[in-house]
């Protein structure tokens, strides 16, 4: 009998020991609030699908405990001891597993049941009645094109939304697959080349939300990053009308002297400022200094780094497609001068 | 001689025969398990290094140890070195190794045809590995997906080296899937029904189904691959009007498949190794067994869950949602089976036993985390994140490597005739269970933190800088532990202990012959009347009735006249004459020309070898 009793207590306090531990990792060491957690939705879309994987993880946890502490459990109480006899043959139970096939299968039901409902749901095209937001995202190796066709705004790497209004993504890969992924804002939906796919979302809280490509694109694939701004409605009336102006003239010599660099070398042929070029290969640099970021959310977009980057893009970003055009000191120089003024 | 067939063996011998020469020749089932083994554990350690280097870059945040080229290439050749070249070629040892010997037969059904397998998979391994010596190593991913791998996007022979590496192995594979799918079917002892057959060999014989039937849509998919990046055919090009998605579909009718060619073998490992050291039969053996072949099957119905992100549409993802979840139900219930196999046992804590249970604690966990990303919309939050890097490796290194580990224990006694040692193989088990924890719990966190996988670097300002470093100094936990293994092996071959023909009281029929088993294996060919013959001859039922009858002791006369296949060269000329050729495909089609003609002819060589016409036969 107290042999049994110091097996139960001994059970109970290696049970407590594991409990405290998994408690105190939670406490100490896995903050959930980080910049590209999956676990704190802002929108719909992400919500939806947070309460399904919480529903699936507490089933799955509830399994896990239960198999795990029959595992230590069965090896302690059956240890090998000196003398044992053999055991007895039993080659099975039908009754048991016919019992625990089933209980599996009634999980799954469980489970399976609102996934589909929430399948359905999360891929419903918009109504056109809630005036959903109509973003065409193109993804390229590697950064990311934002167009509104609506508004007639083209912007790079930065996707500005207007938070409590449906957002329709329409993703498009020139080139080959990425993948669009905000985490904070919900699940990812791969850019394909040849398919419109898209991914609609009610962004609810005003924030800059980092986000990612998550297919493997090639060299570059942990560079193509990118943010989304959700702004309160007015902030992002404000954005739209900063962005629809023209492009400011620079003031000041250095940055006049960018502008006229920029002209004359061969960077017109990539990229477009708005009554000045018009390539259409890289980024619409028409109000490039208005951008938080810089080479597709590497670097913040700073004076510093938009020299760096314009010396020598391939150190910052292995494989680009911007070449190095050889640019002196001075020229980076004013060229960063100009394109930080094009607010 | 007048009774047998044509081809008739001529020079075989059942002394043993030693040398390097023998080994290259050889067509014994048990040395091409051993050289198997060998081979894989070599590649095992070489992608080890690789995800270690991979490890050192992401310890901390915007790290430059190794660029983003090197680091692509690194991801890629450790995916594709642990799939095809460690877990399969390590599961070959055992099949080579113990199929003959748990069915009781002499040999597989065609002996010469299994060193072709052998000396194939060496020669694509070596050609998939000689892309390191031209600077050209395959950089798009295990799992390659188009277009990243057309010509305008992959420049240069780096995708070509895994194409054609890859499809090298496939036909190694093939060949040994219907090998040891006749070698099941027609080579079992007498009595040994399919019902009788020990649970590692049914789960041999379903992965071998899954090998015959997935390899041939890979290899669909290589082909298509190497039209377009060779003969500039449009498959998967969207400008030409082809589509990228034809790959995906195809890689993963192959590649779920895969999953389960790697995990079941490690499966039905620990289906032997429990009832061995719980002495009592598998709890409910027909269910674990009907279970497997459900895994296999379904395993072919479920291949778009790793596209969900891809937008084929709800009706699509319902359906495949649906088809994995009913996977955890026979994978579930063979969990609980193997808890019931230790309930009410005497369990004996070996080594092989800890890996074994290691094996059901971390599988536990991969299956649970394989459930969540069942339901697509939570796989749109997991998929290509740390998340699924943790499930997989809970799967193929929790699962598959510690059920691997189980068997090396288990039946090294019987591959070499002394027991590794108990005592560092604890120490080997304990080190590597926290260092796999340590490295791969964290991603867990990781992902759900939005760490995406395949990136060189990341930002310092994520919030995943301490569980990387975490990761990164359990994966040398691992490493450590290997190294104990290794040391084990050593100190096992200079001074371990005899193990003799049965050291842990075994219940089938390999613990019934030698520790090494003879070349023969087994003298006279035994009676099979349970699925534990040997446990029934040495202790009965346990519920009363007589123990099987002993086979009678052999006379040396017999023994002189067994007849076993002689050695061969062919096969690793034949394998090195079709590498030649496919390499021909990167170096000039003369050498394609001259490459196939030889291979042409090391076949009809290889074919006529023992031909008698039937005229000498009967002389």
């Amino acid at each position: 009998m107290s042999r049994r009793l110091a097996r139960g207590l001994s059970t109970v306090s290696l049970l407590l020991a594991i409990a405290t531990l998994v408690s105190a990792c939670g406490l100490v060491g896995w903050p959930w609030d980080t910049p590209m957690t999956t676990v704190r939705p802002k929108s719909d879309f992400g919500r939806l699908t947070h309460d399904l994987f919480m529903l699936i993880s507490w089933w799955t946890l509830g399994i896990f405990i239960v198999v795990e502490a029959g595992l230590v459990y069965v090896c302690w109480r059956f240890r090998d001891r000196p003398g044992a006899p053999i055991p007895t043959q039993v080659h099975g139970h039908t009754a048991l597993e016919i019992g625990w096939t089933v209980a599996f299968a009634v999980i799954l039901l469980i489970i399976g049941i609102p996934t589909i409902r929430i399948i359905f749901k999360t891929q419903e095209a918009p109504a056109a009645s809630l005036d959903p937001l109509r973003i065409d995202v193109a993804g390229r190796q590697w950064w990311w094109e934002f167009n509104y066709p609506a508004l007639k705004i083209s912007t790079a790497n930065e996707v500005h939304v207007p938070a409590g209004r449906v957002v329709d993504f329409h993703l498009n890969a020139p080139d080959v697959i990425h993948s669009f992924w905000t985490p904070q804002l919900g699940g990812k939906r791969d850019v394909v080349p040849r398919r419109v796919n898209r991914l609609t979302m009610t962004p609810d809280t005003p924030g800059e939300y980092p986000g990612q490509c998550a297919e493997y694109c090639g060299e570059s694939h942990a560079n193509m990053r990118f943010r989304v701004v959700v702004h309160a409605k007015d902030d992002f009336d404000r954005w739209v009308a900063a962005q629809l102006a023209p492009p400011v003239e620079p003031e000041g010599e250095l940055a006049q002297q960018g502008k006229s660099l920029f002209t004359q070398l061969p960077c017109v042929g990539c990229h477009a400022i708005r009554g000045l070029s018009g390539g259409a290969i890289g980024p619409d640099l028409t109000h490039f200094g208005s951008r938080r970021t810089l080479a597709s959310a590497i670097l913040p977009n700073t004076a510093p780094n938009l020299e760096r980057w314009l010396v020598n893009p391939e150190l910052i970003k292995p494989g680009v497609l911007m070449p190095n055009l050889g640019l002196s000191h001075d020229q980076a120089k004013a060229l960063t001068a100009y394109l930080l003024s094009l607010k | 001689m007048a009774t047998h067939a044509a081809f008739m063996p001529g020079v075989g011998s059942a002394e043993a025969q030693t040398g390097l020469w023998s080994w290259i020749t050889t067509v014994d089932h048990k040395r091409i398990g051993i050289l198997y083994g060998t081979s894989a554990f070599i590649f095992f350690l070489i992608g080890g290094i690789e995800a270690l280097i991979m490890r050192l870059q992401l310890a901390v945040p915007d790290n430059t140890l190794v660029g983003a080229q090197r680091f692509n290439e690194l991801f890629t050749m450790h995916g594709t070195t642990m799939v095809f070249l460690a877990i399969m070629p390590l599961s070959a040892a055992f099949f080579n190794y113990m199929v003959p010997l748990m069915i009781g037969a002499r040999d597989v059904a065609f002996p010469r045809l299994n060193s072709l397998s052998y000396w194939i998979f060496l020669a694509g391994a070596l050609f998939l590995h000689a892309s390191f010596l031209v600077g050209a190593v395959p950089d798009a991913g295990w799992f390659g997906y188009a277009n990243l791998t057309s010509p305008q996007f992959a420049p240069g022979h780096h995708i070509d080296f895994w194409m054609l590496g890859l499809q090298i192995l496939g036909i190694a594979s093939m060949l040994a899937g219907f090998n040891f799918i006749v070698t099941i079917i027609n080579m079992r002892a007498p009595g040994m029904t399919l019902m009788r057959m020990p649970v590692f060999i049914w789960m041999t014989l379903v992965v071998q189904f899954l090998v015959v039937l997935a390899f041939p849509a890979i290899t669909v998919a290589l082909i298509l691959l190497m039209f377009d990046r060779f003969f500039g055919t449009m498959f998967y090009v969207p400008a030409g009007g082809g589509d990228p998605l034809l790959w995906q579909h195809l890689f993963w009718i192959f590649g779920h498949p895969e999953v389960y060619i790697l995990i079941l073998p490690a499966m039905g490992i620990v289906s032997e190794v429990l009832p061995t050291f719980a002495r009592k039969p598998l709890f409910g053996a027909p269910v674990v067994i009907y279970s497997g072949i459900m895994i296999g099957f379904f395993g072919f119905g479920v291949w778009s869950h790793h596209m969900f992100s891809v937008g084929l549409g709800p009706v699509a993802d319902s359906a495949f949602s649906i088809a994995t979840m009913l996977i955890a139900v026979p994978t579930g219930v063979k969990i609980l089976n193997w808890i019931g196999t230790l309930w009410g046992g005497t369990v004996r804590f070996t080594a092989a036993l800890y890996f074994s249970l290691g094996f059901i604690a971390m599988f536990t966990m991969g299956g649970l985390s394989g459930v969540m990303h069942a339901a697509p919309p939570v796989d749109l939050q997991q998929t290509d994140t740390y998340f699924v890097v943790a499930h997989f490796h809970y799967v193929l290194f929790g699962g598959s490597i510690f059920g691997l580990f189980s068997g090396m224990y288990y039946w090294w006694p019987k591959m070499f005739g002394r027991m590794l040692d108990e005592r560092l193989g604890h120490v080997h088990f304990w080190l590597m269970l926290i260092g796999f924890n340590l490295t791969f719990f964290p991603m867990h966190y990781l992902g759900l933190i939005g760490m995406p996988r395949r990136i060189y670097t990341y930002a310092p300002d994520l919030g995943w800088n301490f569980w990387n470093l975490v990761a990164t100094i359990g994966s040398f936990v691992i490493a450590l532990s290997i190294a104990v293994f290794i040391a084990n092996v050593w100190k096992t071959h200079r001074s371990g202990a005899v193990a003799g023909p049965d050291p842990w009281d075994g219940r089938t029929l390999e613990w019934a012959i030698p520790s090494p088993p003879p070349v023969y294996n087994f003298a006279a060919i035994p009676t099979v009347h349970g699925r534990d013959e040997l446990w029934l001859q040495k202790h009965g039922d346990g519920h009363g009735g007589a123990p099987s009858p002993r086979p009678p002791v052999p006379r040396a006369e017999d023994i002189a006249a067994i007849h076993m296949p002689p050695p061969s060269y062919w096969p690793i000329v034949l394998a090195i004459a079709m590498t030649v050729m496919l390499a021909g495909l990167l170096i000039s089609y003369t050498q394609v020309v001259v490459g196939g003609l030889a291979t042409l002819y090391c076949m009809y060589r290889f074919a006529m070898e023992y031909h008698r016409p039937a005229a000498e036969a009967h002389s």
